[in-house]
């Protein structure tokens, strides 16, 4: 018999650390920190339009791109937000299933084969496998912890080649938690100019930042014009399960985006874009509340490191902190297997973002702050045990 | 840093000091000053605990009475109100507007303790018109809290 498998799919390394999702996955009785979704519900009114439309018998396929009412509304929030203006949302925004969708046409629609695409890492595991389904060569920018794991202009200078055709910007981070300032992404932006590349921004925390408004890089001059801008109501608006994202971005990009989508997909699910249309509209208080609950876990994580005597920045990002442990001579995934199995809480171990995430954990605060209490008690017998044991060999 | 702070001990009056100070962003000193100020304001007014009673043994009924009054002269609502709100029994007093003026929340042993309260205390004061009694069959919710059940985390126990 043939082989039935395409070598390009086959040669994608499966994530490294499956083996350790594998155990982890069967562990029900842990503390989970490991979960890389909200933990609150979607809002009940949200939820609620969702149910309504469905009893209105809204059932049917919407346009390709989405509804129109929701891309006008996307175009008024991320004015409202960004202060970035779609005049044309109906040709410059697309309506995808979740961010992930947009990630995967974005690259489909601009790449061809031998086009190198920067991907900063530690990051989202997706941006490098759809890359090379794409065809384009993915170039790995290592980001460090002596930057907050903010990508400089410097990095990205040293990584752009002739074939340089789009970076992607994946701020706030998952998983470090750090985020781009203006000061920041002014710096990249000189580069994106000078090189003529592209931007492919994956803004999806862009809700969840702690340290003044978000900042896109579309906002900044000439800049709107090479970016497809990603986000979704997966985060902002504990909407995971609904999926559904979204990509604003020049019109020629968008039209061919829009081809792929509307092949492979058809639309995203209509039940989903009228609770989106909701969530828009009435969703901002929701949101501010969920952004103060996570701040609050979020300081708590930060003092609870600095207490035990773990080495961590204080990420202004998402809902994720990024400890370093290289201080116990372990790998990541030694460690998050060890603490999995003695305490009892699953963390994810850097690498699985990245090989430059070896050394790291990312520990998500998408939890209710008794349980990460609980971890925390947890971590810090572990750290102690571990710096006993440390000693004893020494 | 109030309102903040007042979300948070609303939610769980039990959180110390220094836990609240951590999860501000504030010093602990500012946090105490800031509760006791709120005390004096009679912002804050206590710190109770929510209790599904139905879960022990006690006895307890729970009655919400509509009662219609006849407003005093110079006085409205309030002397009327403040008459009703000494008896220890009663729970809370809420003014409302529509079809009826106070809204009062009764808490007896049984039955028969209430519907006396009722007929022999509330309904013989002189500017009570009318008061129907509801009795509450069974709390789902309770000050923000659903007590019936308790919900499960039905996420993945990892997600990238």
């Amino acid at each position: 018999m043939r082989n039935p498998l395409a070598e390009k799919i086959v040669a994608i390394k499966p994530s490294g650390i499956r083996k350790f999702f594998d155990i982890a996955q069967e562990m029900k009785d842990a503390i989970s920190l490991g979960v890389g979704e909200p933990d609150f519900d979607t809002p009940w009114h949200i939820r609620d339009e969702g149910i309504y439309s469905l009893e209105k018998g809204k059932t049917f396929y919407t346009s390709n791109a989405g509804l129109k009412e929701l891309r006008e509304e996307i175009s008024r929030y991320t004015y409202r937000k960004q202060g970035i203006l779609y005049e044309h949302p109906t040709r410059e925004i697309l309506v995808t299933v979740g961010g992930s969708e947009a990630i995967d046409i974005g690259f489909r629609a601009m790449v061809d084969p031998g086009d190198e695409v920067l991907i900063p890492q530690p990051s989202f595991v997706s941006y490098e496998p759809c890359a090379v389904m794409a065809g384009a060569k993915p170039v790995i920018i290592n980001l460090k912890a002596e930057n907050e794991f903010r990508l400089t202009a410097q990095e990205l200078e040293e990584a752009i080649t002739d074939r340089t055709k789009i970076l992607v910007l994946p701020f706030p981070n998952n998983p470090t938690g750090a985020i781009m300032e203006r000061k920041d992404l002014e710096a990249i932006a000189e580069v994106i100019l000078k090189h003529d590349i592209y931007v492919m921004s994956d803004e999806i925390y862009s809700e969840l930042s702690y340290k003044g408004k978000h900042v896109s890089i579309a906002e900044l001059p000439g800049m709107q014009e090479r970016t497809v801008l990603i986000n979704g109501f997966s985060k902002a608006f504990a909407m995971t399960g609904w999926r559904l994202g979204y990509a604003c971005g020049p019109e020629n990009i968008i039209e061919q985006m829009t081809k792929i989508h509307q092949f492979a997909i058809m639309c995203a699910p209509t039940t989903s874009q009228y609770a989106a249309v909701e969530a828009l509209k009435n969703g901002d208080e929701d949101v501010a509340e969920m952004r103060t609950a996570y701040n609050q876990r979020r300081r708590y994580l930060v003092h609870a490191f600095r207490e035990m005597g773990l080495e961590c920045f204080e990420p202004y990002g998402a809902f994720y902190i990024f400890p370093c442990i290289r201080e116990f001579g372990m790998t990541s995934e030694e460690f998050a297997m060890r603490f999995l199995k003695e305490e009892k809480v699953a963390v994810v171990p850097g690498t699985a973002f990245g090989d430059c995430g070896e050394g790291y954990l990312r520990i998500s605060y998408a939890a209710s702050l008794e349980n990460l209490q609980v971890a925390m008690d947890r971590l810090k017998g572990f750290v102690e045990k571990l710096r006993e044991e440390k000693k004893e060999k020494a | 840093m109030r309102e903040e702070l007042l979300a948070i001990i609303e939610k769980n009056s039990r959180m110390g000091l220094k836990e609240l100070a951590i999860l501000l962003g504030v010093e602990e000193v500012q946090v105490a000053n800031e509760l006791a100020a709120m005390e004096a304001e009679g912002i804050i007014c206590g710190y109770h605990t929510l209790i599904d009673w139905e879960k022990t043994s006690k006895d307890k009924v729970t009655a919400l009475i509509e009662v219609r009054v006849t407003p005093q002269r110079g006085q409205g609502f309030d002397s009327i109100a403040e008459r009703i709100y000494q008896y220890p029994e009663v729970q809370s007093v809420y003014l409302i507007s529509g079809s009826y003026d106070l809204m009062v929340i009764l808490e007896g042993k049984t039955l028969r303790e209430v519907s006396a309260f009722v007929s022999d205390k509330l309904s013989t004061l002189d500017s009570v018109l009318s008061a129907a009694t509801h009795f509450i069959l069974k709390k789902y919710k309770d000050h923000g809290t659903v007590l019936s059940k308790k919900k499960e985390d039905e996420r993945e126990m990892i997600t990238p």
